[in-house]
């Protein structure tokens, strides 16, 4: 099959939203100020696990300054039903409950009242003269414990599902699942080569930089306007008309600048709190939360506890797995242990497994996605396994990975078959990369591979497009830009016209302005968003085609459209040219797209890392990293070269230094940037990127979401390095200094 | 016939079948010929008319994003999947 030609995909334009962003006019949710604006502070529990035996708010209310005082039975009580946010089905109460805590809190740093006042301090310090009266309880901190017969239990009515099938019995396990895929046991039986290790991994937040923030109007005619920072617009407005149990009408969400995500502001936190303070005191309300809320108060990803056994033949060819796999979920059920269990194996074929997962609540903010949710914790455990195999094998990691590789048609362990997918081509290109052949001299240095694979959300997108007279186009969409999406949504719009990228206006817009679009995550947004501008700047060709035949007096169907210029015989005209007499042909034309993908088609992604270990304190210093990963099709390859080294850097940082480091009454020790180490620019190597591209075939320009898969295997490839370079094999996260010496010093003994 | 391959913790139901085949031009008239010859397993995969929450369906390899209205082919391979959840849950 041919390779596509492009005029502008592939290219690396300026991005539209450039100069703001650069000189510092770009709106972010903390730069929102209206008129009469209040600010809110939100009280936090301090205990991880207590009853709410009364909360006293006078002397808070009686602070001057002060407008209002909102506690959980502030909102409506209704009950309980399944919420579709568009991406996931949840209860509302447990929404409701993270919201404002009811009767329980859970963590410490849960909500549990919220002030207004005339100016941000006064609120903070009202907020300190709410009296609340607890029982503390005893917290269970990890999966493990919270899976004892003898834990303490967070929720009285949580009872252990199994697709559908409920246990009988109160449980901290919310779910269940196993995939069976042949018969592992006895493949294991017939396996020349079987290595099963067991693994732990901390919780780790997304560290975006932007804290979450909302403003909110009550409006006396009761429509609720928020500006926030947000990843998805639609998802904050209909969880907030839920919570505040008003119609998804009357709520209108602006979605401000937003200074990282990363998963992380998916969920509604503070949205529908300030909402409720501007009710109360008919005056709009900001609530900012500081750097230790961020960390004590919303959503990391869950901390694991993961056994891996695979089985191989003498020849290297992978006969069986087994998985088990515990995630935390936090204080609400909701962990990502699906995606984990269906990617722990996802990058090879084995004919034989068993997977089964656990979803398991403990005392700890109710997590949240970050970058493939579940699958780097699982992919920490498979890769380091596959590593030791091909030790014990004497075989080049490499060929193992590749020998074994998933292909289209392999079926996976939770049952279907792959479509076209990549995973041989990125482990062909990390084989062939200089990286992987260049000498490593020196002592205490190694390196080290791993591979790794994300689904993709697909999701719907919608997008307008309008012509101007002068030939430029004003594209309307609902995504949020975190990675320039503005641009490369517009480059799609603008290879199908013909126009110049520079020539597209792209404006994100609020709710109330576009048609649904689900959440700039799941490395959708250039992929469903980009696809429904391609919808709508077709739609707009069509109409364009209309008019031409009018002028022309000929059949829309014999008007031809190319690089930017309608003919029909020997007749031709630009894009730009027919824009001009669109008023004098029948008005307007206004293209429109909206699309609800079947499939994103996934991603798969490799790492290839060097690094040196101080063997006297057990510092990792990453000397060189490459990431590689397939794009299906690189619509601006600067974009994707930013994700890649932005989920390496991630997933370095997650590997060696990332932590929530607990008190054992369950209190973040270290929540602060100084004291939650993420690398910086100085701990890190330029990160080299090769981009694959496999053609996706769900998208017509074959795009496939870059945005996560690159995070996954960056874990496993440093500790497979660190083994080479220490002779230590790591089976905990983060590998820091501490733990790199215990392994040390355990080896010795 | 739509093939179906049964999730683990449903084979009980099929007697340890991990694959049947039931009639069906959607998946909810497939779950409902399922659910004549292998009587509970309706319950176990939609509550309140819709699938459960965390199960999604994939037809021939694609998770469906319209669930029980998605169409089924007479030789498609039909799976009960963990949904992906990339965000909130």
């Amino acid at each position: 099959m041919s390779t596509p030609t492009y005029s502008v995909l592939g290219t690396r334009p300026i991005r539209h939203d450039g100069a703001d962003k650069v000189t510092g006019r770009a709106i972010y949710g903390a730069d929102v100020h209206l008129t009469g604006m209040l600010h809110g502070a939100v009280l936090r529990s301090p205990h991880a696990h207590a009853r709410i035996l009364r909360i006293d708010t006078v002397k808070a209310a009686a602070l001057p300054g002060v407008k209002a005082v909102i506690t959980a039975a502030d909102f409506p009580q209704g009950p309980d039903r399944i919420v579709d946010l568009g991406e996931g089905d949840t209860p509302l109460s447990y929404i409701r409950g993270n919201v404002l805590a009811i009767g329980k809190v859970l963590y410490r740093g849960h909500a549990v009242a919220a002030v207004a006042a005339t100016n941000a301090h006064i609120a903070e310090q009202a907020a300190g003269l709410i009296q609340v009266e607890y029982e503390v309880l005893p917290c269970v901190l990890t999966a493990p414990d919270a899976m004892r017969e003898d834990a303490p239990i967070l929720h009285e009515d949580l009872e252990t599902t199994e697709l559908g099938k409920k246990s009988g019995k109160v449980s901290n396990v919310a779910v269940h699942f196993r995939h069976v895929l042949g018969n592992s046991e006895e493949a294991f039986a017939q396996a020349d080569v079987v290595v099963e290790r067991t693994f732990d991994t901390a919780t780790v937040h997304q560290g975006y930089i932007e804290p979450h923030n909302a403003t909110a109007l009550w409006n006396e005619d009761g429509r609720i306007h928020v500006w926030c920072s947000t990843q998805g617009s639609f998802v904050v407005r209909d969880v907030t008309a839920c919570i505040l149990d008003v119609p998804v009408q009357r709520v209108r969400v602006t979605p401000t600048e937003i200074g990282g995500g990363f998963g992380g502001k998916i969920p509604v936190y503070i949205e529908p709190v300030a909402a409720m303070l501007s009710k109360k005191t008919g005056r709009p309300v900001k609530v900012l939360m500081s750097r230790r809320e961020v960390f004590e108060g919303t959503g990391p990803t869950p901390g694991s506890h993961m056994t891996v056994k695979m089985g191989v033949d003498k020849t290297g060819r992978m006969i069986a797995a087994q998985a088990s796999l515990a995630y935390e979920a936090g204080a609400y059920p909701g962990a990502m242990v699906g995606p984990g269990g269906m990617c722990v194996f996802a990058s090879y074929n084995i004919a034989n497994v068993t997977i089964d997962g656990y979803d398991v609540v403990v005392n700890k903010p109710s997590t949240a996605a970050y970058r493939a949710p579940g699958a780097t914790n699982a992919a920490f455990a498979t890769e380091t396994v596959v590593d030791e195999i091909a030790e014990k094998l004497g075989m080049d990691p490499m060929e193992l990975r590749l020998m074994n590789a998933a292909k289209e048609g392999t079926r996976r362990a939770d049952g279907p078959k792959y479509r076209r997918i990549c995973c041989v081509e990125v482990i062909e290109a990390m084989k062939n990369h200089p990286h992987y052949s260049a000498p490593l001299e020196g002592p205490n240095r190694g390196r080290g591979v791993a591979v790794g694979f994300w689904f993709n959300a697909a999701l719907p997108s919608s997008c307008t497009i309008s012509v101007n007279a002068d030939g430029s186009v004003n594209l309307v969409e609902g995504s949020t830009d975190i990675g320039g999406t503005r641009t490369s949504i517009a480059m799609q719009a603008a290879e199908v016209l013909g126009i110049a990228v520079e020539r597209v206006n792209p404006t994100v817009v609020d709710t109330d302005s576009v048609g649904f679009t689900g959440v700039t995550g799941g490395s959708r947004t250039t992929f469903a968003t980009g696809y429904a501008a391609y919808e709508a700047a077709q739609d707009v060709v069509r109409q364009m085609k209309e008019r031409v035949a009018k002028i022309w007096e000929v059949e829309a169907s014999a008007v031809n459209f190319e690089k930017g210029a309608f003919s029909a015989g020997e007749k031709s005209m630009t894009f730009a040219e027919l824009s001009e007499k669109l008023g004098s042909t029948g008005g307007p034309v206004v293209g429109r797209g909206a699309v609800n993908p079947r499939s994103a088609g996934g991603s798969f992604s490799g790492a290839i890392a060097d690094v040196e270990v101080d063997p006297e304190t057990g510092r990792v210093s990453v000397l060189r990293f490459t990431s590689i990963q397939d794009a299906g099709k690189a619509i601006h390859p600067s974009y994707v070269e930013g994700q890649m080294q932005g989920g390496s850097a991630q997933g370095i940082g997650w590997a060696l230094n990332e932590e929530y480091y607990m008190s054992p009454d369950g209190g973040m020790m270290n929540s602060s940037l100084l004291d939650y180490r993420m690398p910086t620019a100085l701990d890190l190597p330029m990160i080299d990127t090769c981009i694959v591209e496999v053609a996706n075939p769900n998208h017509p320009f074959g795009v496939r979401g870059v945005g996560e898969a690159n995070i996954v295997p960056p874990p496993a490839a440093l500790a497979n390095a660190i083994y080479r370079a220490a002779g230590v094999r790591m089976n905990r996260l983060p590998m820091k200094p501490s733990a790199i010496m215990e392994a040390i010093w355990a080896k010795g003994n | 016939m739509p093939v179906v391959f049964i999730p683990a913790l449903l084979r009980p139901l099929t007697g340890g079948a991990s694959q049947v085949e039931a009639a069906g031009e959607t998946v909810r008239a497939l779950i409902d010929n399922l659910e004549a010859q292998y009587p509970g397993l309706r319950e176990r995969l939609v509550d309140q008319g819709r699938l459960r929450p965390n199960v999604s369906v994939a037809v021939d390899g694609e998770v469906s994003p319209i669930g029980l209205l998605e169409s089924v082919g007479p030789e498609s391979e039909v799976h009960f999947v963990h949904a992906i959840s990339g965000g909130s849950r």
